[in-house]
């Protein structure tokens, strides 16, 4: 049975995202050996705490947290390799894993979505391979002392992402995510990944681009405006610009609005549950983190929408719930003149 | 002031349903219907700023980023970066430069335009930059093809682009010619092959300098307007820029001209739609402030309304440089001396004395040829003073060679009644051409010009000329000069190519280098050297040509000539010191960082046999299995890996035949023994001694047989990276560890000389050349088997290899064979030591030419070094101070090493 193409199901109605995965991981209390699983037994560094490594060697757990989250109602779930890329493995000495992570981690999110869409095929459900940001940026310089300095080049993160993407594809994803943008060049070289590898594949998958302001200063890490960041990831024709993480609900709401009034594609969102606490925890409850997306949902601001740190399968159903009440988001179309 | 009687109005925004361009730097810009001009910064520019290219020359990065800042705070939106200049690494400079910009927010605030005529400098520079920029810029000037690669490159990164009114015939230089170029490339961009969104293009329409006193260049401010309007109008949401400063051009030096001029450009190139533009804000008058006598004569010129508007507004800018207070003395110059007249006539451009004044001349010199090459010259020098200074303008140099070719008409006559002296009637034949991938071709007009009024004939064989073309026709019409003119980068590269192929036929004339990125010091650095048939001069601007010209076909030439080769050497070495203290290091230190090996006896294993080895009894059938054939393919121009090239798509059949002829000659080659193969091998007992290998008679080690001197690579390493030298693989004598040592020459072209004339005498080129390609890869081929005998049984370290022919290519086998004259040792002379200790003439039957080529050509020698870790590497340059060293070790002389080893040296 072959489910719609996200692209139209975009246009009737609100779609809703899933929420944070590090934190239920987290609730399994999984020890060192958990981690490592029959195939990394014997590697030679630490490995507890690399939460993109659980779809290899408890794909029991991770399975059951995307289950979760479409249990509550989540139309989009993600996969778990927002650090997929050899970059970011590379902590971890995991360079030589990353086919694997991104390639099984899409294959189990795609399992249970399918079993989902199964139970409900008029509500079918879709899986988004997290691209993450990695950890390095590509337009700054880690030194103060050396301003031209770069930690990583465009080429390298072209080459890293390539290889995420392809695996993520292979692996049997339907969107590509590239998320938690703080450096946009860095998402910019998501994106020259991602037209080269669909390119080479022949696919053609809807993608999101989702940025995140880092603070009430109204800029991403790198330092460009709402606006400056909508502008430089226009190029490419996408299912959805949008915001996540560092701020809640009610921050991110005048960021939203730049997007809203300036682009014709989608707007999605996927805030924090509100900021972290003086332990560091998120505490924003479902019902009051409902309240402040109903303030999105009642301006017409959004397409998709969902959760990022400190989200559960609850604030997500409290999501749901309330999208399921609204029109999405209309899209500016500027119609365009056919002239020869 | 309207444009002209018919005259629609100002343009009117008329794509309201098209997305507004959209730019970003950290904040957004955008281009809204509203937006009536954006302004791009132009200072941070090496092509059009020398100060800017002074600091990214000397690296004085944090001075090129106040130039940036100050852009920025001057108003500019946008700033134009441009790296393209030949002495500078483009671009590891726009790359440096665009990552401090990103460190600085009241820079990086503005989207950045990346402005170069190279491609991977564009492309550096889109890999750098967040924000969405705009790349400066491509056009269909080779093709359609490119054009379109190059645009899908673009929008894959995400940038709005600028397109050149260019295209394969040439830069359009009238109203017809842009709209035809700029419809293709739109109807190109937004078409299924690209899909460029509209309102990212920007068409820049060519703006030309105006009142250069040529017929031709009168409507060049009228043609852009209209061109301007039909953009706009025609293709939806399209954008039109340009370069404000080339449009006063011919007032270079005259600042107060050149604000009034762009100001009324600007102005009237608003109203019809142009809403970008490269200018200098410094550089503008306010339209309103403008004398409105001026600005009625700049209008004229600007809109082709007056016969006479050149003349006026040159009247005009002499008043405004301040020089018109001499009215009342203005028929004082007529009592002064013959030659002060003649002076005085050539700098004002007078022609009504200029026949008197020269017959007058005529009676007191004794030689006509005599008053060109004084008095005439002398002021034509003059004038070229002022315009090299900003202090005359390029009309009145025309005019001024006008004068000169009536001063030299009227000598004609007398001229030729000399002709006893053997002076030729024009002052000589000159051949001007704008180099291969190049079509800029008004400087090179200009240079024309002024050379023809200086009876000069002038041979004009156009752009995109290529080096054969430009040679071929420089024979046949048998110039005295060649001229080449190139206006972007890549014609550097094209210039130095055309003097080293002068060098190599054998030319004899002088070579003329003119443009607007060409330099003295590229041309003495880069090209000057490589041509000693006659002088290479750089030319710098149009007046200086006739000055050159006649230096170097005047009586005066030596004089010439030697003051511009000290001045050249002076800027070479002061170049060449600059340079070499960045990259190399001494030579001392790079023996320090030689290659490491932790010395162990076990790694070494001694030779079964030492001593020097002849071998004859290897039949070519068994050669046959070692070919590598790759390289046989490229010798027809065929290019893939074998066997693959035998199915692709382009070169697959004809390789295909080719390797069938091939194997069927290949079959009676073996069958019928046309070819004698020999091959002589020796192997010693050696140690190294510092940079040289010593070998020894015999296992005692006492006694010098003879020494190898290697070269060492003294580029500066990275971290982990050694300078190394071949000597680093054979165990030093100070490790007390016995090592050893080996060296080949093998032939497989004994016998081919009747066969080569046979083929000749039936002017069967093709079997020549086969039977050529054949023999040479039988060479290598036997060097390969040599190579893995020598392993595998005569020496013996690796006696259980099994390599398949594959592996062999890919050189996969243990130890290395390299041959002197080739990257690791580039010094030709030690085949001299090989040659002598494998008495090879004798053994092998090759003979080395005077100048160490072997012959039959069909043959191949080197070294053996067994050790596991050795391995090819490339020398690269050195520097003096090795050379001394060499030099030294080697017993010979600073002079023989440096004629030997002169492409590696780095001074």
């Amino acid at each position: 049975m072959k489910k719609p193409d996200v692209r139209e199901v975009l246009k009737e109605r609100i779609l809703v995202l899933d929420g944070a995965m590090g934190s239920l991981i987290q609730t399994y209390n999984l020890t060192e050996e958990d981690f490592r699983g029959e195939k990394f037994k014997d590697h030679p560094h630490s490995l507890k705490g690399n939460n993109d490594l659980v779809g290899i060697s408890r794909p029991d757990v991770l399975k059951e947290i995307h289950c979760l989250y479409l249990e509550a109602g989540a139309d989009i779930i993600e996969t778990n390799t927002f650090s997929g890329t050899t970059i970011a493995q590379a902590d971890y000495h995991l360079e030589h894993a990353v086919h694997d992570i991104n390639y099984y981690s899409a294959k189990i999110a795609k399992e249970a979505a399918d079993e989902y869409t199964a139970k409900n095929p008029d509500k079918p459900r879709y899986v988004a391979g997290s691209i993450g940001p990695t950890n390095r940026t590509a337009s700054m310089s880690p030194d103060v002392n050396d301003p031209g300095y770069r930690a990583v080049t465009f080429d390298q993160l072209v080459t890293a992402y390539s290889e995420q993407v392809k695996a993520l594809i292979e692996g049997g994803v339907d969107i590509l995510l590239v998320e938690t943008i703080f450096d946009t060049l860095n998402a910019k070289a998501a994106m020259v990944a991602i037209s080269n590898v669909q390119e080479e594949l022949n696919t053609n998958l809807p993608v999101m681009i989702s940025g995140t302001i880092t603070d009430a200063s109204g800029r991403t890490l790198s330092g460009q405006t709402a606006e400056a960041f909508l502008t430089s990831v226009s190029h490419m024709d996408l299912l959805s610009v949008g915001f996540n993480c560092a701020l809640g609900a009610d921050l991110m709401r005048p960021y939203l609005e730049v997007l809203s009034n300036n682009t014709s594609f989608g707007v999605s969102a996927h805030p924090n549950a509100g900021l972290p606490n003086e332990m560091g925890e998120y505490d924003e409850s479902p019902s009051d983190m409902q309240k402040q997306i109903v303030g999105f949902l009642d301006r017409g601001l959004v397409n998709i929408i969902g959760g990022c740190c400190g989200t559960t399968p609850a604030h997500i159903k409290a999501i749901a719930d309330a999208a399921a009440k609204y029109q999405p988001r209309k899209s500016i179309n500027f119609t365009f003149e056919t002239t020869h | 002031m309207p444009l002209h009687p018919d005259y629609p109005g100002d343009y009117k925004y008329k794509w309201h349903n098209y997305q507004p361009l959209r730019l970003s730097g950290l904040e957004p810009l955008v281009l809204t219907p509203e937006t009536n001009f954006v302004n791009i910064g132009e200072r941070t520019n090496v092509t059009g700023s020398k100060a800017f290219l002074r600091l990214i020359k000397d690296e004085k990065y944090d001075e090129a980023l106040v130039v940036a800042r100050d852009q920025v705070e001057g108003g500019a939106q946008i700033i134009d970066i441009n790296m393209d200049e030949g002495m500078i690494d483009g671009v590891e400079s726009m790359k440096r430069f665009l990552n401090l910009i990103a460190a600085e927010p009241d820079i990086s605030k503005v989207p950045i335009m990346i402005d170069s005529s190279k491609w991977e400098i564009i492309e550096e520079g889109l890999k750098c930059v967040q924000g969405k920029c705009i790349v400066n810029s491509i056009s269909l000037k080779v093709g359609e093809e490119r054009f379109i690669w190059e645009a899908k490159q673009v929008k894959k990164y995400g940038a709005a682009v600028i397109v050149m009114a260019f295209d394969e015939v040439g830069q359009a230089d009238n109203y017809e010619r842009r709209i035809e170029i700029v419809k293709r490339s739109y109807d190109l961009l937004v078409g299924p092959k690209i899909n460029f969104a509209p309102q990212d293009i920007i068409f820049d329409l060519n703006i030309f300098p105006v009142a250069t006193g040529m017929e031709e260049h009168r409507k060049n401010a009228v043609d852009f307007f209209q061109a301007t309007r039909w953009v706009r109008e025609n293709l939806p949401a399209a954008h039109v820029s340009g370069g404000v400063s080339n449009v006063s051009f011919s007032f270079r030096g005259n600042n107060a001209m050149r604000e009034a001029i762009h100001s009324a450009f600007l102005y009237h190139a608003i109203k019809e739609g142009m809403d970008m533009g490269i200018v200098n804000p410094a550089m503008l008058e306010v339209y309103d402030d403008i004398n409105k006598d001026l600005l009625e004569r700049v209008e004229d010129v600007l809109l082709d309304r007056r016969d006479d508007a050149t003349e006026r507004l040159l009247e005009f800018a002499e008043s405004v440089k301040g020089g018109t207070k001499e009215k009342k003395a203005d028929d004082a110059w007529r009592s002064e001396s013959v030659e002060k007249r003649l002076a005085h006539a050539l700098v004002k451009g007078i022609a009504d004395f200029v026949e008197i004044d020269v017959e007058e001349a005529r009676h007191q010199y004794t030689r006509p040829l005599h008053i060109i090459e004084g008095p005439l010259m002398d002021g034509m020098n003059i004038v070229g003073d002022l315009f090299g200074s900003g202090k005359m303008f390029l009309p009145q140099v025309v005019k001024s060679a006008r004068v000169m070719k009536k001063a030299v008409a009227y000598l004609l006559p007398f001229l030729e009644a000399d002709k006893s002296e053997g002076t030729s009637t024009s002052a000589g034949k000159v051949l001007m051409a704008t180099v291969k991938g190049d079509v800029h071709d008004i400087g090179k007009n200009i240079v024309g010009v002024v050379l023809a009024c200086n009876n000069y004939e002038i041979i004009d064989i156009g752009v995109m000329v290529s080096c054969d073309k430009i040679l071929a026709e420089a024979i046949k019409h048998n110039v005295d000069i060649i001229g080449l003119s190139g206006l972007i980068t890549p014609s550097l590269d094209e210039m130095v190519y055309v003097a080293k192929e002068m060098e190599r036929q054998g030319f004899k004339i002088p070579l003329l280098i003119g443009g607007a990125t060409t330099s003295k010091v590229h041309t003495a650095v880069k090209i000057e050297q490589h041509y000693t048939g006659n002088q290479a001069v750089h030319v710098l601007d149009a007046s200086r040509a006739v000055t050159v010209a006649n230096s170097l076909l005047g009586e005066n030439k030596a004089k010439y000539v030697e003051d511009v080769k000290a001045e050249y050497d002076r800027m070479r070495v002061n170049h060449a010191k600059k340079k070499a203290q960045k990259d190399t290091i001494s030579i001392e230190e790079a023996q320090k960082n030689h290659f490491p090996i932790e010395w162990k006896s076990e790694d070494i294993v001694k030779p079964k046999f030492l001593g020097v080895k002849t071998i004859t009894d290897i039949q070519l059938e068994e050669i046959v299995p070692y070919i590598d054939w790759t390289p046989f393919f490229q010798t027809w121009e065929l290019h893939g890996k074998f066997p693959k090239i035998l199915e692709d798509k382009v070169v697959g059949v004809e390789a295909t035949t080719v390797y069938n002829d091939a194997l069927k000659m290949l079959n009676q080659i073996v069958a019928e023994k046309w070819l004698t193969n020999k091959a002589v091998i020796g192997l010693w007992p050696a140690n190294a001694v510092g940079d040289d290998i010593e070998l020894y008679t015999d296992e005692s080690r006492t006694t010098l047989l003879d020494k190898f001197h290697m070269l060492r690579q003294q580029s500066k390493k990275t971290d982990d990276a050694y300078n190394m030298a071949l000597s680093d693989f054979v165990a030093p004598k100070t490790t007390g560890i016995a090592d050893y040592m080996g060296a080949f020459a093998v032939t497989t072209g004994l016998g081919i000389e009747p066969h080569i004339a046979k083929f000749e005498a039936d002017h069967d080129d093709y079997s020549s050349i086969l039977l050529k390609a054949l023999a040479d890869r039988l060479a290598e081929a036997f060097t390969e088997l040599m190579h893995a005998k020598v392993r595998k049984e005569i020496w013996g370290y690796d006696a259980a290899e099994t390599l398949t022919n594959e592996a062999l290519i890919k050189e996969e086998y243990k130890g290395i064979r390299p041959a002197p004259g080739y990257p690791a040792c580039p010094d030709h002379t030690e085949k001299w030591t090989i040659f002598k200790l494998l008495d090879a003439e004798k053994n092998a039957g090759i003979q080395l030419t005077d100048s160490l080529a072997m012959y039959p050509a069909s043959s191949v020698s080197g070294w053996y070094f067994g050790h596991p870790k050795s391995k090819y590497f490339g020398i690269g340059k050195i520097e003096k101070d090795q050379a001394e060293q060499y030099a030294q070790r080697k017993g010979e002389s600073l002079e023989f090493i440096e004629k030997w080893l002169s492409p590696n040296l780095n001074y």
